[in-house]
């Protein structure tokens, strides 16, 4: 029995304004609670919405980013539900008009294949507060510093057949949000939060399974384990003659499985309607022009470019364009070190990145600058400065010791080219080896590596290895 | 159309209203009453007539984005039923098993 | 003191024959005296209203102000006052202290008026008798059996019995126009978008406007002009500039062209509520208007439509009353749905129970197509009515309401009769047209009132009409026995 696995993925993302989405007071991550939670956030009789324009302008810029349609004429609904931290009652959201619908995004699976994930649509919407639950003497205790803060909802079709795409799917999502510069993407402070519906059936079947939903998981890893679990569950369930119930669920990581939510009430009967107090929200084509022409170059474009214009395999175009800071550290690297690509991207993914996981940093607070790593690589280049050198040389950069033709000089590391040196350096080694060049001679091969050894001792490790090696092959016969 | 005291009773809780049962028949006849009454509606021929929200046809103005809004939570838990530590406290809220 | 207009006080505080004090306290005298009998006053306001008034006295003195600077009026309680009990009728409200003012209120507070009080008002606005109140109802002073209209009531009854020479109400079906009738005042109902709705408490959002109620239409202009105007707090406020009602109030209006709905003359209305209209439209006439039927013929569907896209908001606009930031909250509640529950049924009166549920069904899965999409497209009709009707006439004219104040009580457990008294307000409600009602006579020794209907944004032509009447007539003069 082959089993199918279809999964439809809704990303919550959080977008970086100011302001509110309908209303003046700030989004700002980490204040004390109902600090920032102002009369019309707090549902007051009488209060009025009012639409935030960044966050219109940051809805263009993902239908643009996703290959959209841009609704023209895009409407406001109330979602109504009761709960403690829907201080209204209702939520303002979209329901059948959103901004964006109709896009795609391509990404990128493990075996290096590209598949297209069609995008049903994204809208805008106010995020609730938040409720804790520490014993307030039974109680629980509302912050609605939260509610207000502008959503987009981004709503995958059921195009994603495995966990592994789902990851891919979201990190591209992610990725895409960061470089529009409309969300942080900050999944352990909530501002990238993922559902997953998930079904399975048999291959073959064009009927949909019954879907269960997985809330708010927030990281990729979870996002895996959770669906892979649920997909387990739900295989076992059918195939020992159960049916799979549609249910909200929640992933525990801890236990690694999912559980039923308690259900806040039986199937919502959410009463859709458009918001009388908000009107119509026109888009012009020219509006969208105007930002599409302001738009940075997206990671999918990034991507194709770097494999095409600096010959980057898949994957590491992959990881280099991911993060737009990243990409645009690669570039000036590249640049600076008179076009080396592939060793620019080595140094990248490498020892700077290994660094930077070790200080914890991100790129952009990296000591070592581009400009700098680029010279770094271009030493290599024109061979002033061996590989193995130009690792001692990074780490003085990362100590901030100076420049590159700085340190060099400084500490004396250029590289020994000069034949004639290597030549009479070898010479030296030579006599001081008698015995071992007999046995070399021999037949002995393996003590070439001990003639290698010596000369980088001798020579601090500056001698080129290409040119040592061939005169010391020459002299040795 | 009639209702039903089932649907009546559905309708209140949609709505978090209590019932109580000695209530419940005198509010389904006035509620069915008024439905009949809305009804009328149906004479209406609306196939070529498109739906308003709004009177003018006019649309939405957009904010520009800045903060506002200052602090003002002691003014506005001054007037809450119940609060501590600066939240606002209900009944324990349970949203999983 | 004779029931001087505001124009008049506006006149003789300028030329400092009274002070805003002294003013302030012969209107704080007469509510103290006279409200008992009417209560038409939730909250009074004496010390608030005095510093109000002496504050007004030193701007006057000091040059500044304007024509309303000392003048006392009284509010709607739909209307959030900071710092003062605003309860809309309502027990949900009755420990709410406002924490910021409505728009309109700091509009009114910048041309220096003086806040007698909060008036009575049906609960959250829904009710044409103010008998919905949780403050019990208000008497009618023409006849202290009888409604004075909502839901509006309190204001209609303290302008008319003159415990305040003005005040506020608001309009979602008739709640400004209909009392106003009903106690022999004027009142206007703006074109929808003209004030703004920032902190007047909703009950139909697209439907809702806030406007005057007065003794005289002049005095309708002052308030309006104050009233009026963009406000960025409120999405549906038009940005368009508000004209000065009170330049053109002496137009002539020869020539007018008054458009009477045969709808509006059936056999729903009153035979002497119909004499009464005629009477004033002949006065038109005689004014240089020219008079001509005209139709309305959706006139009957709006009451429908309305009591499904009314009730359908307001349960949506009612959902934050569930006792956790603010308002009544019941005792002891054992769970959140306890809480909920019990907070909304203890605290909400009948009749928004009742429009909440019937809101609630009509948005709910299955039916929306069937009655609020349906009543939207109705909507279109009506204003489709009234915009062919408006290629014909510059204003429509027609009796307020079909029937004289009827009496406390007696359409209280009728649900749908009492709805139907809004016949002549209501589509223009839905069709966000601008209203008014002035005093055109006496029937059953009871107010009646003639409504104008104008095109959108018209309210400058409807007070000039309105105006012109008046100097005419002199039913806005008359006064209720023993007030």
């Amino acid at each position: 029995m082959e089993w199918e696995t279809v999964i439809g993925l809704e990303v919550h993302v959080q977008l970086a304004t100011k302001s509110k989405i309908f209303s003046g007071a700030s989004t700002q991550f980490g204040a004390e609670p109902n600090t920032q939670a102002c009369a019309i956030d707090l549902g007051f009789p009488g209060v009025l919405p009012v639409l935030n324009t960044e966050t219109v302008t940051m809805a263009i810029k993902l239908g643009l980013g996703i290959n959209a349609d841009i609704t023209q004429r895009s409407i406001f609904a109330r979602k109504n539900y009761f709960y403690p931290d829907l201080p209204k009652g209702y939520q303002i959201s979209q329901h059948e008009h959103p901004v964006v619908s109709k896009g795609f995004l391509d990404i990128t699976l493990d075996d290096g294949s590209v598949k297209r994930i069609h995008i049903t649509r994204a809208h805008l919407e106010e995020d609730a507060g938040k409720s804790l639950h520490e014993d307030f003497h039974g109680q629980s205790g509302i912050d609605l510093n939260r509610a207000g803060t502008p959503l987009l909802e981004i709503v995958s079709e059921p195009d994603i057949r495995s966990a592994k795409e789902a990851v891919a799917y979201l990190k591209t999502v992610h990725s895409l949000v960061r470089y529009l510069e409309i969300s942080d993407g900050n999944m352990q402070e909530g501002s990238f939060r993922c559902d997953a519906n998930v079904s399975v059936r048999r291959k073959g079947d064009s009927k949909l399974g019954t879907r269960t939903e997985l809330k708010n998981i927030n990281s990729f890893r979870f996002v895996e384990r959770a669906i892979e679990f649920e997909v387990e569950r739900q295989i076992a369930l059918i195939e020992s003659g159960g049916k799979v119930m549609q249910e909200t669920l929640l992933y525990d990581p801890s236990k690694n499985e999912t559980r039923t939510m308690r259900s806040k009430e039986e199937a919502n009967d959410y009463r859709y309607f458009p918001d009388p107090d908000l009107l119509p929200l026109l888009i012009t084509a020219e509006q969208i022009e105007a930002i599409r022409k302001q738009l940075p170059e997206l990671p999918q474009q990034k991507r194709q470019r770097f494999t095409e214009q600096y010959g980057l395999s898949q994957y590491d175009a992959t990881v280099m364009a991911s993060n737009r800071a990243t990409a645009d550290f690669f570039e000036t690297v590249v640049k600076e070190s008179g076009n080396q690509p592939k060793l620019a991207a080595n140094w990248v993914m490498g020892e700077l990145s290994a660094a930077l996981n070790k200080a914890d940093q991100d790129i952009t607070e990296s000591p070592v600058t581009a400009k700098q790593l680029g010279q770094l690589v271009l030493r290599i280049a024109d061979n002033t400065i061996s590989g193995k050198i130009a690792k001692t040389i990074f780490e003085a950069l990362w100590n901030q010791e100076g420049d590159v033709d700085h340190i060099i000089e400084k500490r004396g590391l250029k590289q020994v080219t000069d034949s004639s040196a290597i030549e009479a350096l070898i010479d030296k080694i030579m006599a001081a080896n008698p015995q071992q060049v007999m046995d070399y001679r021999a037949g002995k091969d393996k003590l070439f590596s001990f003639f290698v050894g010596q000369a980088m001792k001798e020579s601090g490790g500056k001698v080129n290895p290409q040119q040592l090696n061939a005169i010391l092959i020459e002299k040795l016969k | 159309m009639s209702l039903t005291s089932d649907d009546v009773k559905k309708i209140a809780h949609l709505a978090r209203l209590n019932l109580p049962e000695a209530d419940a028949p005198l509010y389904t006849t006035q509620l069915s009453n008024i439905l009949h009454f809305i009804e009328q509606m149906n004479q209406a021929n609306t196939a070529h007539i498109d739906a308003i929200a709004h009177s003018l046809d006019l649309t939405q103005r957009l904010r520009s984005d800045q903060i506002t809004e200052t602090d003002q939570r002691e003014a506005f838990q001054a007037i809450a039923p119940a609060v501590e530590a600066g939240l606002y406290l209900v009944p324990k809220v349970i949203d999983e098993e | 003191m004779d029931y001087k207009t505001i124009a008049e006080l506006s006149r003789d505080l300028a030329a400092k024959k009274i002070s805003s004090v002294e003013l302030t306290q012969y209107f704080l005298d007469r509510i103290q005296k006279f409200d008992k009998q009417l209560n038409s006053f939730i909250t009074v306001t004496p010390e608030h209203a005095l510093q109000e008034a002496k504050r007004a006295d030193e701007w006057r003195a000091a040059g500044k102000g304007g024509p309303l600077t000392g003048i006392p009026i009284a509010q709607k309680d739909i209307f959030c006052t900071q710092g003062i009990k605003t309860t809309c009728g309502s027990k949900m409200l009755d420990n709410f202290i406002s924490p910021y003012d409505a728009t309109v209120i700091s509009k009114f507070k910048e041309a220096g008026t003086v806040l007698l009080g909060k008036t009575n008002m049906d609960e959250f606005a829904m009710g044409s008798s103010n008998e919905n109140s949780y403050y019990g109802p208000v008497k009618n002073p023409w006849d202290l059996e009888r409604t004075p209209g909502g839901s509006s009531g309190g204001s209609s009854a303290a302008v008319a019995a003159y415990l305040a020479p003005g005040a506020t109400g608001t309009d979602t079906g008739g709640s400004i126009r209909q009392p106003a009738a009903l106690a022999g005042i004027t009142g206007i109902k703006p074109t929808y978008g003209r004030v703004s709705r920032y902190g007047m408490i909703a009950y139909a959002s697209s439907l809702d406007q806030g406007g005057p109620m007065t003794r005289t239409a002049e005095d309708a202009a002052m308030l309006l002009n104050a009233m009026s105007g963009f406000d960025p707090r409120d999405s549906t406020s038009v940005d368009s500039p508000v004209p000065d009602y009170t330049a053109t109030l002496n137009d002539s209006i020869a020539g007018l062209r008054i458009g009477l709905p045969k709808e509006f003359f059936d056999k729903g209305l009153d035979s002497d509520v119909a004499k009464v209209i005629e009477t004033a439209i002949k006065e038109y006439e005689k004014l240089g208007a020219t008079v001509r039927e005209i139709h309305l013929p959706n006139t009957a569907l709006s009451i429908p439509a309305y009591y499904v896209i009314a009730p359908a908001e307001c349960s949506s606009n009612l959902a934050r009353f569930d006792g956790v930031r603010y308002g009544y909250r019941c005792d002891d509640p054992i769970d959140l749905e306890d809480l909920y529950k019990r907070s909304r049924s203890e605290a909400f009166g009948i009749e928004v129970k009742r429009r909440i549920m019937i809101g609630t069904y009509a948005l709910s899965a299955g039916y929306y197509d069937a009655y609020y999409l349906k009543a939207q497209k109705v909507r279109g009709l009506i204003r489709q009515d009234f915009m062919n009707a408006f290629e014909q006439v510059d204003v429509i004219a027609g009796p307020t309401s079909p029937t004289a104040a009827f009496k406390l009580g007696e359409k209280v457990n009728d649900p749908v009769s009492m709805y139907l008294s809004d016949i002549y307000t209501i589509a223009v409600n839905l069709a966000g047209l601008p209203g008014i009602s002035i005093p055109a006579g006496f029937a059953h020794n009871l107010p009646i009132g003639l409504q104008l209907i104008g095109n959108y944004f018209t309210e400058a032509k409807l007070l000039n009409a309105a105006h012109q009447y008046q100097k005419a007539t002199d039913w806005h003069t008359r006064r209720p026995e023993g007030f």
